[in-house]
């Protein structure tokens, strides 16, 4: 195998060490044993596996990718492909190694080389860049003694601690059960399968390089589908549930997994479905394009309607335990909607949202409450307190927002997230206990009634949610295009200029942030109406954050981005509860990755897409 | 300044009438909340000092965390806010190597190159995390608008939380006992516990060295360049990627020692939720040392050390509020809103504030 270019084999060596440390971190924080525990195909694969076999697939493919742009030789490509796999299942094998009883000594023996051998190695770079001889010993001399000393602590901890599951949790029986598909008496043999699996992995990822485009897409919509619906078999079942037969459901799934031939089954139909659109979709969208305005307006209505109307209906489509989901991704919806209108359109970052939730939370529990702490004790119902809460939380914005007017950016972000924080602790204290019950709570917060029913259930109060949303919506896009809007977007680009050009910015930011705590409110409302108590444990900066995130990822200032980004963030971790411990560790890393490769989120408006690229290029003007 | 004294000219603003106003307010509650306490007398002078000593050793903490978001802000005027999770990375390490030396019973035989040996391993520990943060979630994004590494460092900050709950596990880790920092120093009819003269002297040791790193060594002499006018170091042959690395790994190795002392000084001990109000905190420290200043920070963070311990005792109490010791982040995060409303410059930083408007 030739491997002669340095740039070629940097580049398979890096994207598989990247790769191998992917696969090891996640095992090392958990999230392959928990996912082991959902099964996507039945008696095939879980979704533990999956990761495992997925991670050197798309590196293998990414890296045939650069290489064959670059005119690299099939036989390299492949070899590439191979090589990543080996490299995918090294940093496991070697953990894997450590943590067992006869190869513990490798781990000792590791630590102790590890000072000399690394130092050596920077030294020898430095000696390779004709550093000044004093210096590169000089350098030996500090990484050798600062690594000694880490390596020596790190000896010492697993001198004492015995086992290396111990220290780090993770590293225990269920992590090497998954990695060695379940040969963990024989570790020599569940390591060799381990790395097969990888470097076939690997090899068919670099392989699909050379696949047509047209059966790669297909194949690559028939994969994703059947895996997606293996994944959240026990969604797609509770939906199923409410359409089919109960037989016919029991031949497709046992309990909540996909059955063998099922999958194999959906798998052919979604790739035939795939390859149909894939030969045939771009002429579907050219023909499209090519209707007359009239004609592409009805289509555009007839979509509209058919949305509007499956939305309608979505509660009786998909039962009871998934409307649950759904209320809850229609209030993080209302609270990105509202929070986009301070981040999105004036570019104010408001890391304190959640005391908006809170104050209208609050304010509804104690307005209605027929318990102790209740005010009212029945005389308000629901529907009398939303508009209360709306405007307390609009007023809480008010006050909140006024000595932040003067602070820009990042200033405005550490004092916001202060605020979030001082609600937070007076919601808990004994000052205001009572009023708002301290740690306890407020109780017995009764339910909504419409037209003398009461609105227990989440496919009732579905319906609320539903409606905010859609007035919150409305109310944003008529925002957006409003004379306030531009002054917005004037801030949000240049607050100097935005005042040269006779902006009342003061007005401006204040209105922003009026407008956005709204809709905060009433989600808070609807939250406490929902749960039927309030406890302070709920308004942490989780929910500031979890707010900030979705409109992140589903794109800045978009409104269809909003929701996607709710569907997405806060759908995916209550319908795959393996993933709800893993939650922000995701939420994280998509935040770091979305600011890098995508800064204007997954379904961007033109304006900020416009916006980005014309920054790139002023950064590369000015040559930085 | 001139904005301050805006209603002087003539020009009425409702934003400053309002502000004003506020800070009216405050200065009334302080006033007639330390005036009721005091002239209620129900905390003994013995008592003030212990508080005011027992600030002083939260507040080098805090002082040491303020270092790092200070030093970074300095080069590269941006917040890093993920480094309260740098603090954790350390504290939370190194926890198991305090248990590992206390269970062969070299801590308490002899505790001073233990601890040193501690500090040495927090520091580097979260060094490392603190050069990986820079590497690869804030290089690629250098020269972007301010609000994009703003938001890579809040997902960091998360990222960092969850590995390390992933990693060590969820629960609390309480650090071992060391039998010579037990007990009190007595000074006159005052106890003072050994272990707070412990933190406040090596957190003075640590923030002179820093002080000596940055006003007398050659590198530290490149970090003022950079801080002063990047592109101009960068012609003067400075590495300014090499000097920001070695910015964020110092005001890491702080963190993470800093993350040691506090395991020593508190016994409630870490988990991986730890630096985060600490974090919010010693930024507060930082700005109001004004940020970007070094001895500002280390200034700020004892002051707001003291605050936050004499604060609900003297003026929340004499308002007469129950439990004002449960609302003492209630006023750091106050002080930190203030500050930014009323001297976002902080007590000694004033170079910079031109800089940032």
């Amino acid at each position: 195998m030739d491997l002669s270019g340095s740039q070629t084999r940097q580049t398979i060596i890096t994207l598989g060490l990247l790769s191998g440390a992917l696969i090891l971190f996640t095992g090392a924080v958990g999230m392959i044993a928990a996912f082991h525990e959902r099964e996507i195909v039945r008696d095939f694969i879980t979704l533990g596996q999956l990761v495992l076999l997925i991670t050197p697939f798309i590196f293998g493919y990414t890296a045939a990718n650069r290489l064959g742009m670059t005119g690299e030789a099939p036989i390299v490509v492949l070899g590439g492909g191979i090589i990543i796999g080996l490299l995918t299942a090294l940093p496991t094998t070697i953990m894997l190694l450590f943590n067992s009883d006869e190869f513990r000594f490798l781990l000792d023996w590791a630590l102790r080389l590890a000072p000399f051998v690394l130092a050596t190695a920077i030294a020898w770079r430095l000696y390779r860049q004709n550093v000044e001889t004093l210096t590169v010993i000089g350098s030996w001399l500090l990484v050798a003694v600062l690594l000694g000393i880490v390596t020596f602590s790190l000896a010492l901890i697993f001198e004492v601690k015995g086992e290396l599951r111990s220290v780090l949790v993770n590293i225990n029986r269920d992590w090497v059960e998954v990695v060695t598909f379940d040969h963990r008496k024989d570790l020599m043999r569940g390591i060799f399968i381990f790395s097969l699996a990888s470097v076939a992995a690997g090899f068919l990822g670099s392989l699909c390089y050379y696949v047509p485009r047209t059966p790669r897409r297909a194949l690559f919509y028939g994969l994703s589908v059947t895996l997606l619906v293996g994944a959240f078999g026990e969604t797609v079942r509770l939906v199923l549930q409410e359409n089919l037969e109960r037989d016919t459901l029991n031949q497709l799934f046992r309990r909540d997994t996909l059955r063998g031939n099922a999958a194999l089954g959906l798998l052919v139909v979604s790739t035939v479905i795939g390859y149909l659109w894939a030969a045939f979709g771009d002429r579907a969208r050219q023909g499209f394009q090519n209707l007359g305005g009239q004609q592409r307006q009805t289509t555009g209505m007839i979509g509209t309607v058919l949305f509007v109307a499956l939305l309608l209906m979505l509660p009786w489509l998909i039962g009871r335990t998934l409307s649950d989901v759904a209320v809850t991704i229609g209030l993080f919806v209302l609270m990105g909607l509202g929070l986009n209108i301070a981040i999105g359109l004036a570019g104010l970052l408001d890391l304190g949202y959640v005391t908006n939730y809170a104050v209208g939370a609050y304010i509804l529990a104690v307005m209605t409450s027929i318990g102790p702490l209740g005010l009212m004790k029945g005389t308000f119902s629901f529907w009398m307190v939303i508009p209360i809460a709306l405007l307390a939380a609009m007023f809480a914005g008010f006050i909140f927002a006024v000595p932040v007017l003067r602070m820009r950016g990042d200033y405005l972000a550490i004092a916001t997230l202060g605020f979030g924080e001082i609600i937070g602790k007076l919601a808990i204290s004994d000052w205001l206990k009572p009023l708002i019950g301290g740690a306890q709570g407020v109780q017995a917060i009764p339910k909504p009634i419409f037209l003398g029913t009461e609105l227990k259930n989440p496919e009732q109060l579905y319906y609320i949610v539903l409606v905010a949303c859609l007035i919150t919506l409305f109310v944003s896009i008529r925002l957006n295009n409003s004379r306030t809007g531009r002054q917005w977007m004037a801030i949000r680009e240049d607050e100097d200029v935005a005042t040269a050009m006779g902006i009342d910015t003061a007005r401006a930011k204040l209105l922003a942030f009026t407008l956005s705590a709204a809709t905060g409110g009433v989600a808070g409302a609807i939250f406490a109406a929902k749960v039927g108590s309030v406890f302070p444990n709920s308004f942490t900066v989780f929910i500031s954050i979890n707010v900030l995130s979705l409109i992140i990822v589903g794109g800045i200032a978009s409104n269809p981005g909003i929701v996607v980004g709710a569907v997405v963030l806060i759908g995916l971790p209550e319908l795959l509860r393996e993933f709800s411990d893993f939650r922000f560790l995701l939420y994280g890393a998509l935040l770091i990755m979305m600011m890098i490769n995508r800064p204007q989120g997954l379904i961007p408006t033109k304006i900020v897409t416009h916006e980005i690229r014309a920054g790139v290029k002023a950064k590369a003007a000015a040559g930085d | 300044m001139l904005q301050m004294f805006k209603w002087k000219t003539g020009e009425f603003s409702w934003v400053d009438f309002t502000i004003d106003v506020l800070r009216i307010l405050i200065v009334l509650a302080i006033v007639v909340g330390s005036w009721n306490t005091l002239s209620e007398g129900r905390i003994s002078f013995a008592q003030w000092v212990n508080l005011f000593i027992a600030g002083l050793s939260q507040g080098s903490i805090y002082a040491l965390i303020a270092l790092g978001y200070t030093l970074v802000y300095g080069i590269l005027l941006m917040i890093n806010f993920a480094h309260g999770e740098v603090f954790m990375a350390g504290a939370f390490s190194t926890v198991f190597l305090a248990e590992a030396l206390n269970r062969t019973g070299f801590l308490n035989q002899s505790p001073v190159l233990a601890i040193l040996l501690m500090i040495l391993f927090a520091g580097l520990v979260s060094m490392t995390v603190a050069i990986l943060l820079e590497r690869i979630a804030y290089r690629p994004l250098r020269g972007s608008p301010r609000l994009v590494p703003l938001i890579t460092a809040i997902g960091a900050s998360f990222f960092l939380q969850y590995t390390f709950r992933g990693l060590y596990g969820s629960g609390f880790k309480a650090y071992p006992q060391v039998k010579i920092l037990q007990g009190v120093f007595q000074v006159g009819s005052i106890n003072i516990p050994k272990v707070q003269i412990f933190v406040f002297i090596s957190a003075l040791v640590l923030m002179f060295a820093l002080y000596w790193l940055v006003e007398r060594s050659r590198i530290g002499k490149a970090m003022r360049a950079v801080s002063e006018n990047k592109e101009v170091a960068r012609l003067m042959g400075i590495d300014i990627d090499w000097v920001i690395l070695f910015t964020f790994g110092v005001g890491g190795f702080l963190a993470g020692s800093a993350g040691v002392i506090n395991g020593m000084f508190r016994p409630q001990g870490v988990n991986f939720f730890m630096g985060f109000i600490p974090g919010i905190k010693a930024f507060t420290a930082a700005v109001l040392g004004g940020i970007g200043n070094i001895p500002g920070a280390m200034l700020g963070g004892l002051f707001l050390g003291v605050i936050e311990a004499i604060g609900p005792n003297l003026v929340l109490a004499g308002l007469g509020i129950p439990g004002a010791n449960q609302l003492k982040d209630v006023i750091a995060f106050t002080m930190l809103v203030l500050v930014l409303i009323f001297r976002p410059q902080g007590i000694l930083g004033e170079r910079l504030s031109e800089k940032k408007a």
